[in-house]
Order: structure tokens, then sequence, then C-alpha cells
């Protein structure tokens, strides 16, 4: 049996969930379904939705929302607190020290190739040092439960980590919706979060800012799936939200054509990935660029957030060795381990992954939202051995986990409370100071025994309580 | 504030405003259509002249309701229709989705694609629940613009765009029925020319103030001195230029500088102010009609320089 975070294995509820348990007594399984589809009405009439590429129907879809919390005591948040700190910390110093002298591989910690062959590294951020040190100022860190003290990092999310706007808005209709469970105060609060990421984003700004830095999102544009989230986060921190074609660049600075003329930017958080910020220096055929953009980041004109190329530090091949970064650039012992990964690179380790490919979960190494993994033990003997022929052929751009026994969060079904599995994404941002608001975005895959959490592929979304002291 | 941002509000405005003029121009065709002799008069091809879209109708065949209601209702080719309009209303508000309030935005996200599911047939059925369901969407947005979003500079380039707007529509559609006013004698014609202008008064929401302020009757100088230059009633000319005039001048202030727009603007007010319903006549009400077409025409292309509309 998997850990269930809501009930002991006799079927008492664990005391950190005590007063859910009160209200949904109180409020009935029924009743709560009823609040459920009043809570979906509001989230379509506000317009939260993502949109799905290429599949017909609605254009707009809703996330599937769960109205049971997922619940940290303050002790346990203490701990993720910390290790997720730290993680970041050290994900930022080993992007500094890859794109500089490389003493990681210096040292012998690392493979020359796992960097320097990556499609993830850029040549050109080479002995240039962005604002501050940070590369990455927003990392999202992708945290598996496995028992009552067990956290476990499944990976990292250095570039640009999208769903914090559900974290806000799902404690939003929480609050708008049972008032009566936050009226004692016991949950901490995370509305502070623009705030917070204002400040980090002030803090690098870049050497020819003069005054109180002029602050942008850039979006690509409204058919963008994320773009609710790019302009709610434009709007709670009060700054505008651009796109490609309403920037451009003269005399080693960023200008915004406004209707009083340009306005020179000072810090971009961009939304927008590597290879089309522009054009110029890297794919000429991007619609979505700024062309010279990069040459004025360079120039210290202007700073992008996050810096181009900090994807080498969330790369599945390179995953396998933040705890060993951990210890080398902070010297400290890794707080949050990763999940025991096989690496295919490895002769030794591929043969393993190829023997218990049924038993494993396998990923590609550059993949992500879900797509191009294999979960052994729920896949056919066919699409094993299939899986096992794209290994063989190219076995560098896997890796391969063990199926964890994962726990499960309450979640509302039609007639009971039922366990899911779930993940636990918190928003670290690092500016001069690190900062973390008490909370993160909790996918739930709403399949029974399903481990694939990604909201492209069935997955839901729910409010996520820190306990106070 | 970004141009592009800018921009989006001002046809975001407009396309809203245009969605409730077509919807009333529907009213109107319906109304006129089921009076005495409606076929010899052709009555919806004045409805989709009024829109400015004749040239989508052969010259030589009379032109049918059940086309015009698609056409003007459903046709997302109809850059005007109304599907169109609230289409592209809410693109423009997505793109300037931080500059709305949530209420606002609520109101142009609110049903839609209801109008993705209505064929012709159905949409001629239940044509005045349709009707109203525009007008009452319409009427939430700008009551949401006007009671609670910020007075700066966007909501300026809001209400230029549907002042623009308001006065296009009510130029065309004088331009289209002018010549029911061609005075002959001094009350109108015949019930005939009575429906016609309680249709037209109607199509543009003012058949009872229109009595507030000349009692029962009408005449042609009257209705044009209504419409044309009544400074109380909101969809006069003179009323939306009034309004432009105002939001233009709140916009230098905003940005300490005038253009052409702002001239134009500054001579059309005080041409209207200079004129009287006499004087209209004398000059002759179609020219003083597509005078003013042309001029508002050149307005909306000099606000797109002044701001640098992309």
């Amino acid at each position: 049996m998997p850990f269930h975070e809501m009930f002991e294995p006799d079927g008492s509820i664990r005391p950190c969930y005590a007063e859910v348990q009160n209200w949904v007594e109180r409020t009935g399984i029924a009743g709560l379904n009823r609040r459920l589809e009043e809570a979906e009405a509001i989230f379509r009439r506000i317009g939260i939705t993502f949109a799905v590429y290429g599949e017909g129907g609605d254009p707009e879809r809703l996330i599937p929302f769960d109205l049971l919390p997922r619940i940290f005591t303050a002790q346990e948040w203490r701990v993720l607190d910390k290790g997720i700190r730290q993680r970041a910390r050290a994900l930022n110093a080993f992007l500094h020290d890859v794109y500089h002298r490389g003493e990681i591989v210096k040292a012998g910690i690392m493979p020359a190739d796992i960097i320097y062959q990556n499609s993830a590294y850029l040549a050109e951020m080479v002995d240039f040092t962005p604002p501050g040190r940070v590369y990455s100022h927003i990392v999202g860190i992708d945290i598996v439960r496995t028992g009552p003290g067990g956290f476990e990092v499944l990976e990292d999310n250095c570039r640009t980590p999208s769903g914090v706007s559900y974290m806000l808005e799902n404690r939003e209709i929480m609050t708008r919706m049972f008032p009566e469970l936050f009226a004692q105060g016991i949950v901490a609060p995370v509305d502070d979060y623009p705030a917070e990421l204002l400040k980090s984003l002030k803090e690098v700004a870049p050497p020819a800012c003069k005054g109180d830095p002029v602050v942008v999102v850039l979006t690509p544009g409204s058919l963008n799936s994320a773009y609710y989230e790019h302009s709610f986060l434009a709007d709670l921190m009060g700054v505008e939200l651009v796109e490609p074609a309403d920037l451009f660049v003269e005399e080693d600075r960023v200008w915004m054509k406004t209707t009083l003329g340009p306005r020179a930017v000072d810090v971009i958080y961009r939304r927008i990935d590597d290879e089309y910020i522009d054009p110029l220096a890297f794919r000429p055929d991007s619609l979505l660029g700024v062309p010279g953009i990069f040459n004025v980041y360079r120039k210290g004109g202007v700073t992008l957030c996050s810096a181009p190329g900090a994807g080498i530090a969330d790369d599945k091949a390179v995953y396998v060795y933040v705890p060993e970064m951990i210890r080398f650039y902070l010297g400290e012992k890794p707080i949050l381990e990763n999940i025991q990964t096989w690496q295919c690179a490895k002769p030794d380790e591929c043969a393993y992954v190829l023997e218990h490919l049924d038993e494993l979960v396998a990923k590609e190494v550059h993949g992500s939202g879900g797509y191009g993994m294999l979960i052994g033990p729920k896949s056919t003997r066919d699409e094993v051995a299939a899986y096992a022929d794209r290994i063989l052929a190219n076995p560098a751009e896997f890796i391969a986990q063990p199926t964890l026994d994962l726990s499960t969060v309450p979640t509302l079904g039609p007639a009971s409370i039922v366990g899911r599995h779930a993940d636990f994404r918190p928003y670290c941002l690092v500016g001069k100071q690190i900062r973390l608001v008490p909370g993160g975005l909790t996918r739930v895959a709403l399949t029974e025994g399903s481990l694939v959490v990604n909201s492209s592929q069935g997955g839901g979304v729910k409010d996520t309580w820190v306990l106070q002291d | 504030m970004l141009s592009r941002t800018a921009e989006n509000l001002y046809w975001m405005a407009r396309y809203m405003e245009r969605a409730e003029s077509t919807a009333r121009l529907l009213t109107m065709g319906q109304r006129m259509a089921i009076l005495p002799g409606a076929h010899h008069r052709d009555e919806w091809r004045s409805v989709v002249r009024a829109t400015g879209a004749e040239a989508n109708f052969p010259r030589d065949a009379l032109v049918k309701e059940s086309d015009v209601v698609s056409f003007l209702m459903l046709d997302l080719d109809n850059p005007s229709s109304i599907r169109s309009c609230l289409l592209k209303a809410r693109a423009n508000a997505k793109s300037a989705r931080t500059m709305l309030t949530q209420d606002m935005w609520e109101a142009l996200n609110e049903g839609w694609r209801k109008l993705d599911s209505y064929d012709v047939a159905e949409a001629r059925q239940q044509l005045p629940a349709l009707i109203d369901w525009v007008k009452t969407r319409v009427m939430t947005f700008r009551g949401a613009s006007d009671s609670g979003q910020l007075r700066n500079e966007g909501h300026d380039f809001l209400r230029t765009g549907s002042a623009l707007e308001r006065a296009q529509m009510t130029l065309r559609l004088l331009d289209v029925k002018y010549y029911v006013l061609l005075p002959e004698t001094e009350v109108i014609g015949g019930n005939r020319d009575h429906y016609q202008w309680t249709s037209v008064l109607h199509a543009l929401s003012g058949s009872r103030a229109y009595h507030h302020v000349y009692g029962g009757t009408y005449t042609p100088w009257q209705i044009t001195d209504f419409l044309m230059l009544n400074r109380m009633f909101p969809r006069s000319v003179a009323y939306c230029y009034d309004q432009l005039s105002y939001r233009l001048n709140r916009l230098a202030g905003w940005h300490d500088a005038r253009a052409d727009a702002h001239d134009t603007v500054q001579q059309m007010v005080e041409r209207l102010e200079q004129l009287d319903s006499g004087e209209i006549f004398r000059i002759g009400l179609h020219e003083t009609v597509q005078t003013g077409l042309s001029m508002t025409n050149r307005l909306g292309v000099e606000i797109a320089q002044a701001y640098h509309f992309g």
C-alpha cells in the first residue's frame, strides 16, 4: 500500500487533515461535488484555461480542479523549504560554472560531453556573467513523496516553469468558496508571490538601468497555452505584458513601443524559449524573436530571465548530478535526494535498464510534459519491446527510474474520498536573495493508479496548504 | 502604455459598439420589412448598406431576410457580423487582458462561443432573443467599463473607439435613409415615412428620447437636428464628437502632445456647432452626411498614426 497523506493504514485521520475531515463531514460528498461545479463555472468565467494544441474541440480548456487540499505540516515544510532553496542555489552555481571555468568537469565529477555536447548548452553564453550571477530566476522543482518523511526530486525546471497562476487561483477559489476553512489562520498565505517575483526581478536589473527598473513580461501571444498565466502575472505585478513585436533594439538598449513613444526596458521575464528569442543570434526563422536582443543582453543593456542557456541545468542527463553539485559548490549534504536514476549512456546501467524495462519508468532525456515516456508495469510486452529498440538505437537519449511507491493524496470522488498520486512543484525565486512562498502547485493524476500528472494528459490541480505552527 | 494595448482597447470598444449597432439594425430591418410595400423598397438592402457591406449582395436581386441574418449575425467572413465582432472584441481583450477589470473580461468571455452553434434557421427563429442577448452583453461590458475601469489613458482609448464607431453608425444610417427626410411638406408625409423614421430612431435607441425633446411630431428638421446636432442624445453625431474631443484632449494631456487627429476633431466640433438644420438642408443633407463620414474616416486614420497603432 502506498503512503496515504490523509489516512493512516488503520483508517484514522493524520492530524494535519483533521480540519479538512470535519469540513468533508459537515458538507457531505454530494455537497462537495455540487460545489465543485460551482468552482468550475467560476474558473471558466474568469478565463483560467489552457490551450490544447491540435486536438480540435474546445480550444480553451479548463484544467480539472479538485476541491480537497493537499497539506504539509509546518515541520514538513521546514525540510522542504531548506531543500528547495539549497537546490536552487546549487543549480545557479552550476550554471555559472559551466559557462565559465567548468570546475565540476575538471574535478572529474561530471563528464564533459554531458554538458558540452548537450543541445541545451549555449556556447554563446560562455564567459558572460548575468547580473547577480543569477541564471535561473524561477526554479520549479518537481517533488514526489514516498513516505511520511520521504521527499524526492523528480526533476528540475530552470527555464520558465509554468503553473504558478494555478497555485494562486486555486487558493483564491478555495478562500472565496470556503472562507471558514481559512478563518483560523492556520494556512500560510501564498498571495505575496507576485510581489516577491517583482522584487527578485528588480534585483537583477542590468548595469545600464538607472533608477527604478522597468520590468516586463514577454509572452509569445494570446494563442500560447500559458497565456492566461502570462497576463495574470503581469497584472498582479503591475507591469506591461509585451509581445515580441512590441519590442525593438536600438543603441544597445531594448525599447517597447508605447503611446508616448519608445520606453527603455530593463528586465524581461520572458516566457519564450531560448531558440526563438532572437532571430539574429539563434533561429533565423523565428517570428517570435526580437532581433538583436541577445547582443544587448551580453552588453548589459537588459536582463533576460531566465538566462539563455539555463536549460542545461534541468536536462534529465544533468539531473543525476544535482546531489553532487550540492556537495561540490555548497559543501553541504543534499536535503532532498534524487530518485534513483539509471543513465542509459553508461553501458552497464543501460544493460540493467533493458533487462528490467518492464518494471521501470523510462524517459527521453530531453522530453517534457509526460510525452515520450514508458511506464513499464503499465505497458504491453510489445510496447516495452518497441521502447527497448529505441533505447538501443540511441542509449544516451534515455534514462530510467524505478516505479516508486508514490504517496496518494485525498481526492474527491463521486461517492467518497479516493487516493490519487500527486506531485508538487514549488516556485523558488532567485534574485539577490532567495525567496520561497510557503506553497506550490500540487498536480494530481485523476485516474486511479495513474502516475501521469501532466495537465495535457488528464492531470488536475488542487490547493496546497502549508500549515503554520 | 504599449501602442498595441491602446490599439487593442480602441478596437475592442469599436467591435462591441458595432455588435450592438448591427443587432439594432437587424431589429430595424424586421420592423421595416413588415410594413406594407416593403418588397418594392428592398428594405433589407438598406440594412446591409448601413453596415457598409452592400457589395456582398447582388445588385439586381431582392435582398432576403435569411441572407441578411446569416450575413450580419453569423458569417465569420463578414468582419462586421455580430459573431465576428464579439470574437474580435474578445481577442483584443485577451491581448490587453491586463488593462481590463475582471468584470469587463467576464462580460466579454461569457458565452463567447454561443453563436457557433446556430444555423440561419435557428437564428431567424430566435432573432429577438438573440438580439436581446447581444445587447445585454454589450451593455454589461459598457457598465463594467464605466463602473470599474481606471480612468487612465487606456480608458480614454476605449471611449475614443466607441465614440468614433457610434458617430460612424449614425452617419451611415443617415446616409442610407436621407431621402426619406427630404422635405416636401413640413410634416413628413404619410404613414410610410412615419414608420420608416420611427424605425430608424428605434435602431438608434432614440424613439422615446426624440419625443422628450421635440414632442409628438416628426419633421425632417427636427429629426435631422436630433440625429446630427442634439448635444443631449448620446448617439447624435455632435454628441459623439464632443466625446471624441474630450477623450482626445485627455490623451493630449497624458502625452503632452497634439497630433493631426486633434485638429480634425476640433474642426468637426466647430462645424457642428455652427450648423443648424436649416443650414444642413441648404447645403444638402446628403452632402453634409458625406462630409461627416469622410471626416470620421480620416479621424480614424489619424488616431492610428498619432498613437503608433500597428
